[in-house]
């Protein structure tokens, strides 16, 4: 069913605002894939050129191996959630599923009674069976949610694309059908893309994630990737809190001051650089080598977790550090911080 | 997955049809849906408006001056500004107070009390004249008593005045009670919070705060008060020089046969229509978040 | 008034309830309720019999049915030429489209009497339109097809206005998920487009409807008002009255104004029921 798309060197402008400046991108058939960003970053605009929603001013889309733009709308079967529904209000819930099916050509399209039965089958698989006869004022967002989907799985889509699709729904119903989706796109294995300005939706639910910033793609990666080995500092710090220390690399290691944080650095490139650290990334040591000396300022409780903000001299910022709960050091405690993970950018 | 199953085929215009075509006609579709409502507006609207300018002028300017200056056709202006000049100001202040009890206010009956006030857009004028013969006509439930007392009101500025409120009774309210509702009463209670009284909150807090969809409504207001023409007749008695007001000298000159001077009388009151049209799309264009949504006369 | 208590109203802060409420109500019986009973009264005192007569007087009937068809004819044109002149008003960009948009409200604006000679003078035999048609034997003015005209003349801009601003704020992107499924654009027209307008059409169109039945300016120019033929009911209430037969105008009113309303409580019934189903509309 599913088909790879590969996007290559997509230009867009709209007016004087250039919205995607050379966004090339790979996905395979089956695949998952996010595409995160602030608001304005070209997501959302990038998702509806591969639907032919918009045209690019420069690039293509394939479809396998075939130019998007050579296809009719019908015949390039895009399943495309959209952020609001767009769900047909004066048609039942049944209807909306049936809509795709009953708008083909009168000699592909089924029976009405394999319609029905297809219908079914669609509500069934997004956990509505029953619904069919409601209108869409009568459901709640998340079950829109649903038939929106249920009514671009209808058309059996090659590919299928979702704008925020839990977007405008609240936290509890998010976290609820995140897992489901990820579960159907296990059972159905759809090429999907979806776009989201929700960090944690995007690395909990894509096998890949794209992160696009100003109209360019700054990084493709897995969660792990990206999240762990972030390709700039934009993407360091759009995916979590991350802490900023000035350093200065000399051989391996990386010097805060006169005073070394970070050894065992493989790439020997000296100089300034900043140096991203996340606040799990920092422990509390007894005195060692290559720790970071500072005086515990607050202490807050954040779930499971102990949130410490820690005053480092030289640095006019405090460090976060993410404490294991039992570990609790009082306010006003000497401690000492090892850095365990970080990510190093040369000084811009 | 195959590719082989996506249609391989390659036209020059797939390109052009692409997105155009998602939330567009055609341009040749267009032009015919723009022609066909250029003409049905030209044939229904400008055509009408053009003949009364082209008419009333037919015999010439001094033609022209002389049927709007005769000493008749001036009564009839000066009687259409006095009864305009009444009941406007009237449905001015009943509208505020309905617009206020209803907008700002939680009560039973409060739909029923909008689809009274409603309730003119829905009676014919004739019907909305002849009412009032009923009630003080000669043979009407008050005739004898006024009679008796020496009062009268059909066929006399109070009948014509009674006639128009009632014609026009809906329009400032209108206006004025979406607006009002979707402003909320967070201002005024804002307000009275801070010790002002609630004639000073409503004078300097909810007023400003509508003037542009009241101005709206009277305008609407005044152009039906000055053009109506179905209800005054009715009550009017059309006593030249008296009780005639311009539509209905407009008809009388008419039916007598001196079209020119009816089109020339009739070509003031389009001119009125016209400067009400213009200001309305002005405020329209200006004012448009301001103004609430419903248009409907 | 300044006495309702809070059986009937919600306490607020706001002041005024009582004296606002109390002009309202005031004003809206002296001036609309009181001669509304009146007529109802007027109507009534006719007695069974005489209002059997004047009901079912060839007359009456005619008149009745040429107002009632006549505005139901109008104001059904008026329904496809205003949803074609929103639709082109809102989708289509061409030079003059804002001083079209404002003309559409020309009828609002011009007295019914001025309407009225100008339209007898267009679609009389002599003049613009009809000398056009007058060698095909057509005759427009002076017969009920002039009723007909004036009466679309006074009911165009109900539609347009009515539709216009649903068409405006609906969302661009239910057509891009009807092409998405493979809609063709006049099936998502139809099917997508359309059916969440018909509730405003519908409004459009009564409040049409409604205006023609009343219409008595723009109409008694260029009808003729021949009896049987081109005499609309409100010129049948003018003639009664001027024979000084109030019973007899009162029971035309009446039947008039119960027909309007039973129409206008029928289509406020499907509204509703409308709302209740899709939701806001």
């Amino acid at each position: 069913m599913s088909v790879a798309v590969t996007i290559e060197s997509i230009e867009k402008r709209f007016d004087a605002f250039a919205a995607l400046r050379g966004v090339s991108l790979d996905i395979q058939p089956a695949e998952l894939v996010a595409l995160l960003g602030p608001s304005g970053s070209g997501k959302t605009t990038l998702l509806r050129l591969i639907a032919g929603l918009e045209q690019a001013d420069q690039g293509r889309v394939l479809f396998g191996e075939t130019d998007m733009r050579d296809l009719s709308l019908r015949d390039r079967r895009i399943g495309f959630v959209f952020q609001h529904y767009a769900l047909f209000r004066t048609m039942t819930v049944g209807e909306n599923v049936a809509f795709g099916l009953k708008s083909r050509p009168r000699a592909q399209r089924p029976e009405p009674a394999e319609i029905r039965k297809r219908v079914g089958d669609l509500l069934e698989l997004v956990q509505l069976p029953g619904l069919d006869k409601r209108y869409p004022s009568q459901l709640s967002g998340g079950q829109r949610q649903r038939v929106a989907l249920a009514r671009a799985l209808a058309i059996e889509p090659r590919v299928l694309l979702l704008d925020e699709p839990f977007g405008a729904l609240d936290a509890k119903v998010r976290k609820d059908l995140r897992a489901w989706l990820r579960d159907l796109h296990r059972r159905t294995g759809h090429t999907t893309v979806f776009v989201t300005h929700d960090q944690e939706e995007a690395l909990e639910l894509a096998d890949r994630v794209a992160i696009l910033n100003d109209g360019r793609i700054e990084q493709v990666g897995s969660a792990d990737d990206v999240y762990d080995h972030p390709a700039t500092p934009f993407v360091c710090e759009f995916l979590g809190e991350v802490n900023k220390l000035p350093v200065k690399v000399v051989g391996s290691q990386a010097f805060f001051g006169d005073r070394p944080v970070l050894g065992g650095l493989s790439q020997n490139q000296g100089g300034q650089a900043a140096l991203y650290v996340r606040p799990q990334h920092l422990r509390i040591v007894d005195d060692l080598p290559l720790a970071l000396p500072g005086v515990v300022e607050h202490l807050r409780r954040n779930g499971p977790l102990r949130r410490a903000e820690v005053a480092v001299q030289g640095l006019a910022k405090r460090l976060d550090v993410d404490l294991a709960s039992q570990v609790a050091p009082a306010i006003g405690e000497r401690i000492r911080l090892r850095i365990t993970h970080g990510s190093l950018f040369a000084a811009a | 997955m195959s590719d082989a199953a996506l249609p391989q085929f390659r036209t020059d215009t797939a390109q052009k049809r692409d997105t155009r075509r998602i939330r567009g006609e055609g341009v040749v579709v267009q032009a015919v849906l723009i022609a066909v409502s250029l003409a049905f507006l030209a044939l229904f609207l400008l055509l009408p408006l053009v003949s009364v300018f082209v008419e009333a002028g037919a015999r010439g300017w001094t033609a022209y001056k002389a049927a709007v200056t005769e000493p008749d056709a001036v009564a009839a202006i000066h009687l259409t500004l006095l009864v305009a000049g009444i009941a406007v100001p009237f449905n001015v202040v009943v509208g505020i107070a309905a617009a206020w009890a209803i907008a700002k206010f939680e009560f039973r009956g409060k739909n029923l009390l909008i689809s009274l006030i409603d309730l003119p857009f829905s009676v014919s004028p004739v019907i909305s004249g002849l009412v009032f013969v009923l009630l003080f006509g000669a043979q009407g439930y008050f005739g004898a008593w006024l009679k008796a007392n020496d009062v009268q009101i059909v066929f006399a500025l109070p009948g014509l005045v009674l006639a128009t409120v009632f014609v026009t009774f809906p329009f400032v309210a209108r206006e004025l009670i979406p607006h009002m509702q979707s402003l909320g009463s967070a201002d005024e209670e804002a307000a009275l919070t801070l010790g002002a009284s609630g004639w000073r909150t409503f004078l300097t807090i909810t007023l400003p705060n509508v003037k542009w969809s009241l101005f709206y409504g009277v305008l609407l207001c005044n152009a039906r008060a000055m053009g109506e023409f179905g209800a005054v007749a009715v009550v009017s008695g059309k006593i030249r020089g008296l009780t005639n007001t311009m539509p209905l000298h407009v008809e009388i000159l008419y039916n007598e046969y001196m079209s020119a001077a009816a089109f020339a009388v009739a070509s003031l009151l389009a001119g009125l229509a016209l400067v009400t049209l213009a200001l309305k799309t002005l405020l329209e264009w200006r004012y448009s978040d301001s103004i609430a949504a419903s248009r409907r006369h | 008034m300044a006495a309702a208590t809070s059986v009937w109203r919600q306490p607020s802060i706001l002041p005024g309830f009582g004296i606002a409420l109390g002009i309202t109500l005031s004003a809206l019986s002296l001036i609309v309720l009181v001669p509304l009973v009146a007529l109802a009264l007027k109507a009534a005192s006719a007695g069974p019999a005489d209002i059997w007569a004047v009901t079912t007087s060839p007359r009456t009937l005619a008149a009745l049915r040429l107002s009632f068809l006549g505005a139901l004819f109008a104001a059904c044109i008026n329904a496809v030429f205003g949803m074609i002149l929103a639709w082109v008003l809102v989708r289509y960009d061409f030079p003059g489209r804002r001083f079209i948009d404002a003309a559409v409200d020309l009828p609002f604006a011009l007295p019914t009497a001025v309407a009225g000679i100008a339209l007898a003078a267009i679609y009389a035999p002599n003049g613009w339109v009809g000398s056009l048609l007058a060698p095909y034997g057509i005759k427009i003015a002076y017969t009920p097809l002039g009723v007909m005209v004036a009466l679309i003349f006074v009911g165009l801009p109900f539609v347009v206005r009515t539709v216009q601003p649903v068409l405006q704020e609906m969302q661009a992107d239910v057509e891009e998920a009807a092409a998405l499924l493979g809609a063709g654009r006049w099936r998502t027209i139809f099917t997508v487009i359309l059916p969440p307008i018909y509730p405003a059409l519908l409004t459009g169109f009564v409040l049409a409807f409604a205006r023609a039945v009343g219409e008595y300016g723009s109409v008694i120019f260029i009808a003729g008002n021949v009896p049987m033929v081109s005499e609309i009911a409100p010129l049948l209430i003018v003639i009664r009255l001027e024979q000084f037969d109030y019973a007899g105008a009162a029971v035309v009113a009446m039947l008039m104004l119960l027909i309007s309303f039973g129409l206008i409580l029928f289509v406020n019934l499907i509204q509703a029921r409308a709302r209740r189903r899709f939701g806001d509309v």
